[in-house]
């Protein structure tokens, strides 16, 4: 099947009183119909930067390189306006804080449409009735009624329902969730996650989901990204990735969160913090970090994406064993 | 049952029967002597839409030497539960005893006492330490307010000692807290909490804000201090693996009360109370297998309003097995194992009726 949307060696590149960050450093990636995709990182990793950039919603400031293809479009170096139109169309968006995509004096109701409004051309009347029906599709109770009030008067992942029924409007072909319950409670995160599973099942949609929390990436992914330093260090089935990851990073940041089967042993941990965009390492950007560390190599130059097995790619000099080929 | 019997066995709850005495002398302390202590607190707050009951009957111990955790999700009350310890709120009714001496009428110049014994660590670095005062004045205010150390040499060494014990260059000193990384920070936040050589550190959401990578750290470094220097710890987080992992005793908190309380294993492998099952069955787990074939006990809606708190038991509207007994009894912390508490009705039994049906 064709991506929905693809990235080719994608950069973004921002101005800042202190010399150009390097947000993102070259990066590819695809998701298909019904499949997700999930980008995972620590801040600063560039994850959400190569969403924002590929879809055209980077900072002003940013200079952004690189082929995206949306449905098979070239969407680089079309107008704004154009870009504008399949955007609106063709992708709805998730934020972390629900009320920076709800505008507090409208009712939830009219801001379910408004896109709907504009690019399918729904009246009033219709958008209304319409309204009703996304609500209750992402499991608002009594949402004739709930459709008339103000985002104030819901909770956290009341207020996140709404925004996903927003997103879910124009029945898009994408949808972008970025970090979207990373401020939820962690019993409301379950219900959102089965929630945009279930729709998507049912709607077909294709999900490129943000995160840094590698238990959520393990429950919703289908192939999972692992970005470090504007790059991707590792990618591949979910599956093949957390079964045998194969690039330092991946191996330590998995064995970095206490895990209650294992006791109370001391945790691994990976030393230093992650590199500022400001100042990104010559060779790999987990170097200096590394507890592997290998050679001069690794220092000076860039280690290539390679695969590992089907799907399976690693950008590394030294991929690592498996636990079960080191016993 | 009357108040006080709840409070009674709330108390036992989290602490082990032996009855400590209450008053004792602060200066002679026993291992395992009780360091702090809520009684049957509660910390109501008037709001325009009515009173917010954050904190409404808990009770608890601290230990000396070992971590008490304390998990919930938002609107628990489980940072209001450590800002009383340090009495940065004022308790409605309850009471809070520190090292044995009844703190909770205590004057703002004698509260002044209080903040050197009980330390606190916040979950933002950034926001908790002053962007204009290098790192090294950030940690020696403790040591000038409550006047630890004679003159700038003496301070200067303190200073170097304390970024030494957290894992930071005495360079480090000099810089301001924008030139440091989140880890950094909280390292400072740490060693601003050791400087009065607390008898009580309440750690409330120290990893959250930091990243994967570094929250392991700092779990370390927590864990290493306490081993080293003999600290007592109120470990406050809504990560449950955290709290697992930090924590000696733990209590789990829904709407202002205490639900649950034990050992990290009995929560873990054999929850008792319903909100227990549920929140563990929701803890995402890094393995994509795993998370395929387990089965999530979803909770419907949101967690009620503290202003109108369900009458009889507090989940009952959200609890997948309430029955209609639920409604009518406010059920008490009742053990149900060795140190193995649950305010349900229906303890452990509701759990396995949930997790077969």
């Amino acid at each position: 099947m064709k991506p929905v949307l693809a990235v080719e060696d994608l950069t973004v590149t921002i101005g800042t009183r202190r010399g150009p960050a390097h947000a993102v450093a070259g990066v590819d990636w695809a998701v298909r119909p019904g499949e997700t995709l999930a980008l995972v990182g620590e801040s600063g990793s560039g994850k959400s930067m190569s969403v924002l950039a590929a879809t055209g919603l980077a900072p002003r400031t940013a200079r952004v390189t690189g082929r995206v293809h949306l449905l098979g479009m070239e969407l680089t170096g079309v107008t704004e306006e154009r870009r504008r139109r399949l955007r609106g169309r063709h992708i709805g968006f998730v934020f972390q804080d629900p009320m920076t995509s709800l505008n507090p004096v409208l009712t939830v109701g009219r801001q379910v449409t408004e896109a709907a409004e504009e690019h399918l051309g729904l009246t009033r009347r219709a958008a209304r009735s319409r309204a009703v029906e996304l609500l209750d599709m992402v499991g608002i109770p009594s949402a004739g009624q709930r459709v008339d009030a103000y985002p104030h008067q819901f909770s956290g992942g009341m207020r996140q329902r709404v925004v996903i029924a927003m997103a879910l409007a124009c029945e898009p072909d994408l949808l972008i969730a970025d970090e979207p319950t990373t401020a939820l409670d962690v019993t409301t995160q379950a219900q959102i996650v089965e929630l945009v599973g279930d729709l998507q099942r049912r709607l077909g949609t294709a999900v490129v989901w943000i995160t840094h929390d590698l238990g959520v990436v393990a429950g919703i992914a289908d192939t999972v990204a692992v970005m470090y330093g504007g790059r991707i260090l590792e990618q591949g089935p979910v599956d093949a990735v957390f079964g045998t990851p194969s690039h330092p990073y991946t191996k330590a940041l998995l064995a970095a969160r206490p895990d209650p089967a294992a006791g109370s042993a001391e945790l691994v941990t990976i030393a230093g913090a992650p590199p500022s965009p400001l100042d990104l390492p010559a060779g790999c950007a987990f170097w200096p970090r590394c507890p592997v560390r290998g050679d001069a190599r690794c220092e000076h130059e860039l280690p290539p994406l390679v695969p590992v097995s089907a799907g399976h790619q690693v950008r590394t000099f030294y991929p690592q064993p498996s636990d079960g080929e080191r016993r | 049952m009357s108040e006080r019997q709840r409070a009674d066995d709330q108390l036992s709850a989290v602490g082990s029967a032996d009855g400590t005495a209450h008053g004792g002398v602060p200066k002679q302390r026993e291992p395992g002597e009780v360091v702090a202590e809520l009684d049957d607190l509660a910390v109501w707050f008037p709001t325009p839409a009515g009173v917010v009951r954050a904190v409404d009957g808990v009770s608890l111990r601290v230990r000396r030497g070992e971590t008490l955790g304390l998990v919930g999700e938002s609107g628990s009350g489980k940072s209001t539960t450590g800002l009383a310890l340090l009495r940065l709120v004022d308790p409605t009714s309850g009471t809070v005893r520190v090292g044995g001496e009844d703190v909770t009428r205590w004057s703002r110049r004698r509260l002044r006492a209080l903040r050197r014994r009980v330390a606190m660590v916040f979950q933002d670095p950034q926001a908790s330490l002053d962007p204009r005062l290098t790192i090294g004045a950030s940690i020696a205010e403790p040591l000038i307010v409550h006047r630890l150390t004679d003159g700038g040499a003496a301070r200067r060494r303190r200073v170097d000692e304390l970024l030494d014990m957290v894992g930071l260059r005495g360079d480090l000193a000099d810089r301001h807290p924008h030139e440091l990384s989140g880890g950094q920070r909280q390292r400072v936040g740490i060693a601003r909490a050791l400087a009065g050589e607390p008898d009580l550190i309440v750690l409330d959401e120290p990893i959250a804000s930091l990243d994967l990578s570094v929250q392991a750290q700092i779990m370390n470094l927590l864990r290493r201090l306490q081993r080293d220097l003999g600290l007592t710890y109120l470990f406050i987080a809504h990560d449950l693996a955290a709290v697992e992992h930090m924590s000696d005793r733990m209590a789990v908190m829904y709407l202002g009360r205490i639900v649950e309380s034990g050992t990290p294993a009995q929560i873990w492998r054999d929850p008792a109370h319903p909100y227990t099952a549920a929140l563990l069955s929701a803890v995402p787990v890094a393995d994509p297998q795993a998370e395929r074939e387990r089965r999530r006990i979803i909770l419907s809606g949101d967690i009620p309003s503290p202003v109108d708190p369900p009458g009889g038991c507090r989940f009952r509207t959200r609890c997948p097995q309430a029955r209609p007994e639920c409604a009518e009894t406010d059920p008490v912390l009742a053990e149900i194992d060795p140190d193995h508490r649950a305010a349900c009705l229906f303890a452990k039994e509701a759990v396995r009726a949930m997790r077969s049906a």
